[in-house]
């Protein structure tokens, strides 16, 4: 591989300890100028019924399990097998059928639910990048929650305290939110760099710092809304609100930045040397180091570049989410899930994409299935978590589906252990 | 003679140990806190202001036994002792009693924190004492679940979904079975749960980290799930009623460490006993060695015939046992019923303590206790209307850990390791 490729060229230089992963010829793509494309275009080293099929596969087992879940929490019914099992029968099988139809046709079963679904997506792929970014670098940025409160927080207060038009108040708060995002991010990487604390630990105790920041914040006359008692910020201005794409519909000019960002993160991993140098520190730090690379400076920039992404999906819950204010917790769970997200996009930009697509349409489709059929949006964390172990574990599907093992394993992400 | 002056040269030129530049932060953190309480603790105090510390609780067989000092002095005194502590540190000539003299340094100003917190007025010491003691449990049990799977080198981030799910079938059970049978139902639970965490990391070998992560996410999900489909409609299984306090006699009643230790529910006294037998477990019995072992170099263990695989499920469905009890504790004696994410982030700090008591049974306590009395000094001083906002005493032990972890405090230092999946020749 070294031999055919230029060393110049970033994108076709072997990365230190993953050569023979990319190296390994794979019999079934007859071309390997194809496949080679596939992969630069996806990160997965494989071809594309093989990538899909796992994934593809847990989320048919995690919906088989969900619906088990819906059975057998069925209250109203579960007497009735006793006496009636046919009535039984069919009562379970509508109420789940009611489930997952209303679950479909809320993310995808109207214009309206398709804009929903991105709206919902929007968050979930900026975090989900953010995770991502971390995961190729070998960092496991657990502190997404944090980040997107700091960054939130940046953004809001840009947004109520300055009036100018939208063309110069909107990008003056992504910038807020980037920075603000960077910088509670990059001093776990910077404690990392310094004096390798574990980034797990210093990420999670600095979420837990920027959870009652933001308290406090609400409740200071910085941004506390005027005559009001109770946590809650004062409206970002309207000139700093992302505007909606299609007139009424919630779909915000938020989702176009993170299509932005995918594109913008894809190029800055696979096309710069920057990205090269986070993706070799990433698959093997003592190689990166041996290969005269400044890990100590790459942590430091790889857990900015992963917060300022987070800041941004804290600015949009607060700028692209009515009514524009920040509340106590406001960026809830969207920094854990998209450490599932992260999973699921195999770490790769286009594929963190498509999952904040699938997440989203859950989330999306969760509140239709609350809302009509009466199950908890809950359920939609239990099938992400189901989806994700069995992403992790790709064995586990392969054993309940018997799908032959394929030639290679696609490795996604290794964390290290304490030590780092 | 010019050897000499060039060896006495060297010798001051030489590069600071580790110890030794922890000793010089140290003693200079000791000296600004010095500064710092004289300058608020004690000038910040008008003269002639008492501070009444009340030592029994109402009832108590002792009761008004209390003890007051003069707050400023209290302040200038507590100055002096941090003063001299720190000149002791920053001189290195007694490298051991670094960390001696950090914790009493920092306990003393905590003391005098309390006495300007309470100039003018009266504080229940004993009640925040005895809370302090209480708040510790569950946090102490969350990281012993977490001891006991990292010194077999499996990260177990999960403490956190086993404590959420445990407390969720605790109660459900304990209100349709008596709360004993809540009790082992959720102790089963944290063990199948630790099952589940083995399974994935020492069989299938994903990356611990993320089994854990998976499991907290399915246990928030699941536990909200069936909390709004099951317990919103059937309040009767949302009752599990609450294991009461047994006095020990005569112990009970001396003042003050009579209501902190004698005075308190089963899980209290279990989570000391457990406390003591791991620290005697862990370092002085075949199965402590063994488990240590695994931790450290696990082929090594193998080598001697050690069962690597075997150690690591079972301590780690031991930990899970613990967890277990940790979620009962929380829903069977501290509050008798079930809400949405009620541990909210206990497990999260309970993974802090392991990490601050450096992976030792009773560090993990001392860490426990540390934590379980910034919480309870957090519900204390609402009561005393300091002017320090309650959201940044919230944020102390987060930030504590921060600078433990960074290694301001000395380097904590896991099993060797820890995290790494063993795959046998």
């Amino acid at each position: 591989m070294s031999d055919t490729a230029p060393p110049e060229d970033p994108q076709n230089t072997p990365l230190p300890d993953m050569v023979p992963q990319e190296e390994a010829p794979s019999q079934k793509d007859g071309d390997p100028r194809k496949s080679d494309m596939y992969r630069r275009v996806t990160g997965i080293g494989t071809s594309a019924r093989q990538a899909m099929l796992v994934p593809a596969l847990a989320l048919l087992t995690a919906l088989i399990i969900g619906a088990f879940i819906i059975a057998v929490t069925d209250v109203d019914t579960l007497p009735l097998w006793g006496s009636d099992p046919g009535e039984a029968l069919k009562a379970t099988v509508t109420g789940i059928f009611d489930a997952y139809k209303a679950l479909f046709v809320g993310s995808v079963g109207s214009l309206d639910a398709i804009s929903e679904t991105l709206f919902a997506a929007t968050p979930l792929i900026l975090a989900g990048l953010a995770v991502a970014v971390g995961f190729q670098a070998g960092l496991f940025n657990i502190g997404v929650n944090g980040q997107m409160h700091i960054g939130g927080m940046a953004a809001l207060w840009v947004g109520f305290t300055f009036a100018i038009p939208a063309v110069f108040h909107i990008p003056l708060v992504l910038a807020a939110a980037l920075v603000g995002g960077a910088l509670w991010a990059g001093l776990a990487g910077l404690l990392k760099a310094r004096t390798g604390a574990h980034e797990v630990i210093t990420t999670i105790m600095l979420n837990f710092i920027a959870l009652f920041l933001v308290d406090y914040l609400l409740k200071s006359s910085l941004f506390q809304a005027p005559g009001r008692n109770d946590p809650i910020s004062a409206p970002a201005n309207p000139s700093s609100v992302f505007t909606t794409l299609f007139g009424d519909y919630r779909v915000n000019i938020g989702f176009i930045i993170a299509l932005a960002a995918v594109a913008i993160v894809w190029w800055l991993m696979y096309r710069t040397t920057v990205g090269f140098e986070f993706r070799a520190v990433g698959a093997n730090p003592s190689g990166g180091r041996y290969a005269g690379m400044s890990v100590a400076w790459i942590y430091v920039s790889v857990m900015a570049v992963s917060g300022a992404l987070a800041g941004i999906a804290g600015a949009n819950q607060i700028v692209a989410v009515e009514p524009y204010r920040a509340i106590s917790n406001f960026a809830g769970n969207i920094g854990f899930d998209a450490i599932a997200l992260a999973l699921l996009g195999r770490s790769h930009p286009v594929g963190v994409l498509f999952a904040g697509l699938l997440f989203g349409a859950l989330r999306a489709g969760g509140r239709e299935m609350q809302g009509a059929a009466g199950i908890p949006i809950d359920l939609v964390l239990v099938l992400q978590a189901l989806i994700i172990v069995m992403i992790a574990a790709p064995e586990l599907v392969r054993s309940i589906y018997r799908v032959k093992t394929p030639d290679q394993e696609i490795t996604t992400v290794t964390t290290s252990g304490w030590g780092g | 003679m010019t050897a000499i002056a060039e060896g006495a040269e060297v010798t001051s030129k030489r590069r600071a140990t580790p110890a030794e530049k922890r000793a010089t932060v140290i003693g200079i953190v000791l000296i600004a806190l010095a500064a710092f309480t004289f300058w608020a603790f004690g000038l910040g105090v008008t003269s002639g202001l008492e501070s009444k510390f009340n030592l029994s609780l109402p009832g108590a067989r002792f009761d008004d036994l209390s003890w007051t000092v003069n707050s400023r002095m209290v302040g200038f005194v507590v100055s002096l002792i941090l003063a001299f502590l720190g000149g002791m540190t920053l001189r290195r000539s007694h490298l051991k009693w670094t960390n001696l003299g950090l914790s009493i340094g920092l306990g003393l100003f905590a003391f005098s924190f309390l006495t300007w917190a309470a100039a003018d007025g009266s504080f229940s010491l004993v009640g925040m004492l005895t809370s302090t003691v209480v708040l510790s449990v569950p946090v102490t049990l969350g990281a012993l679940t977490g001891l006991m799977c990292e010194r077999v080198a499996v990260i177990n981030i999960a403490i956190e979904g086993q404590l959420l799910t445990s407390a969720f079938v605790g109660t459900i059970v304990g209100s349709a079975a008596g709360i004993w049978v809540g009790l082992v139902a959720a102790m089963l639970t944290g063990a199948i749960l630790g099952a589940v965490l083995a399974v994935l990391a020492i069989k299938y070998r994903i990356d611990q980290i993320i089994a854990g992560v998976v499991i907290n996410i399915f246990a928030l999900g699941i536990t909200s799930f069936l909390a709004r489909r099951v317990l919103s409609a059937s309040q009767e299984l949302n009752s599990p009623g609450r294991f009461g306090s047994i006095k020990i006699p005569i112990l009970g009643d001396i003042p003050v460490i009579g209501p902190m230790f004698f005075d308190h529910n089963m899980f209290v006294y279990v989570t000391f006993i457990l406390v003591i037998a791991l620290h005697f477990g862990l370092f002085y019995t075949r199965w402590g060695l063994r488990s240590r072992s695994v931790g450290e170099h696990p082929k090594a263990a193998d080598t001697v015939g050690i069962n690597v695989y075997r150690t690591r499920y079972r301590n780690v469905i031991l930990g899970g046992l613990i967890a277990g009890f940790g979620g009962a504790f929380l829903t069977l004696a501290q509050v008798s019923r079930f809400e949405e994410n009620l541990t909210a982030g206990i497990g999260f700090i309970g993974l802090a303590a392991l990490i601050f008591g450096r992976w030792r049974p009773l560090g993990v306590l001392g860490a426990g206790l540390v934590f379980g009395f910034a919480r309870a000094l957090q519900q204390k001083l609402g009561i005393l209307g300091t002017p320090i906002p309650s959201e940044f005493l919230s944020m102390t032990p987060y930030i504590v850990t921060l600078i433990v972890v960074a290694g301001v405090v000395g380097r904590a230092r896991p099993p060797a390791a820890d995290g790494q999946p063993y795959i046998k020749d």
